[in-house]
């Protein structure tokens, strides 16, 4: 399966997802560069990078929701190409309108830097059809800007149509209803604050980060 | 011409810097404030003839996150 890692000037964790998609579909994917403007062709899998993209300028992910790239991505994710947003990924994709509400500044105003437990809220989606259904996992976060927002009629239709994919047990950074990734009403785009590709193998201190991307990979097969 | 776009927090929207910077102010000893809010000021230099509606869309666009924002348009009086 082809696949894509987005690099905007300020990405920090491209290399890292790199690393987890190539140990898990046992393929490099193409690293794509901001400016450009449309993806290799054929692609099975997009994925949006953690870091601090043109420095968190405006606001986290507001620039690179508005890269030439963007508009390739938003054109495959509505061909239905799986797209993951992880951490600054998740910023652009709600700052690009992928995926509703926004990602605002940690609720206790400190960058939080630790592994946190989730709950897998959604074990059916095209993400998570590896966890059990309300199963405790555990994944780093690392973030200023993790506290997600949205309007109470948002959040109940997420909640409602089973598209929060992991939410905190316990209050990490203020987000509203503790929700730590959604999913979009198609179910192919997905972005969340913790990083699963830094919980891929013993030497990370856990490995429950890695069968996200093996379910993702058991679907795009 | 000039404009100036006032990027504010929706109320209701919670502005965990506002209330930082209100905990800072009551620290060194100002009292009676009661709310703080933090938002953004952006100045844009613009071609004459620049509409009102070309800024605003600036505004929906990029300049505010608007699930989040509300933004206020002032053109400034020239120097």
């Amino acid at each position: 399966m082809k696949s894509a890692v987005i690099v905007f000037p300020g990405s920090n964790c491209d290399r890292d997802l790199k690393v987890a998609i190539e140990m898990v579909t046992g393929n490099a994917p193409e690293m794509v560069w901001h400016k450009d403007s449309e993806l290799p062709a054929g692609i099975g899998l997009i994925a949006i990078p953690g870091g601090f993209s043109y420095g968190d300028y405006l606001r986290s992910g507001a620039m690179a929701a508005r890269s030439p790239v963007m508009r390739a991505v938003a054109e495959a994710a509505g061909r239905g190409v799986p797209v993951l947003g992880v951490c600054n990924g998740f910023q652009v994709l709600t700052e690009a309108g992928l995926l509703p509400g926004a990602l605002m500044r940690n609720a206790g105003l400190s960058f939080v830097s630790r592994p946190v437990q989730l709950t897998v809220e959604n074990a059916q989606s095209l993400f998570t059809s590896r966890y059990r259904q309300g199963e405790d996992i555990t994944i780093p976060v690392a973030h200023h800007d993790g506290n997600y927002q949205a309007d109470a009629e948002t959040l109940d239709r997420l909640e409602g149509e089973g598209r929060v994919a992991f939410r905190y047990a316990e209050s990490v950074n203020g987000s509203a209803r503790q929700i730590a990734g959604i999913i979009n009403d198609a179910g192919n785009v997905l972005g969340m604050m913790p990083h699963p590709e830094r919980a891929m193998e013993p030497a990370h201190g856990n490995e429950d980060g890695r069968r996200l991307f093996e379910g993702l990979l058991e679907a795009v097969a | 011409m000039k404009a100036r776009v006032f990027v504010t927090l929706k109320p209701g929207v919670l502005d965990p810097q506002g209330k930082a910077i209100h905990h800072a102010l009551e620290g060194l000893g100002f009292g009676g404030v009661q709310d703080v809010r933090a938002g953004k000021l952006i100045e844009l230099d613009l071609a004459d003839g620049t509409s009102d509606d070309e800024i605003a869309d600036m505004c929906r666009k990029l300049l505010a996150n608007t699930v989040i924002e509300n933004f206020r348009i002032e053109r400034m009086a020239p120097a």
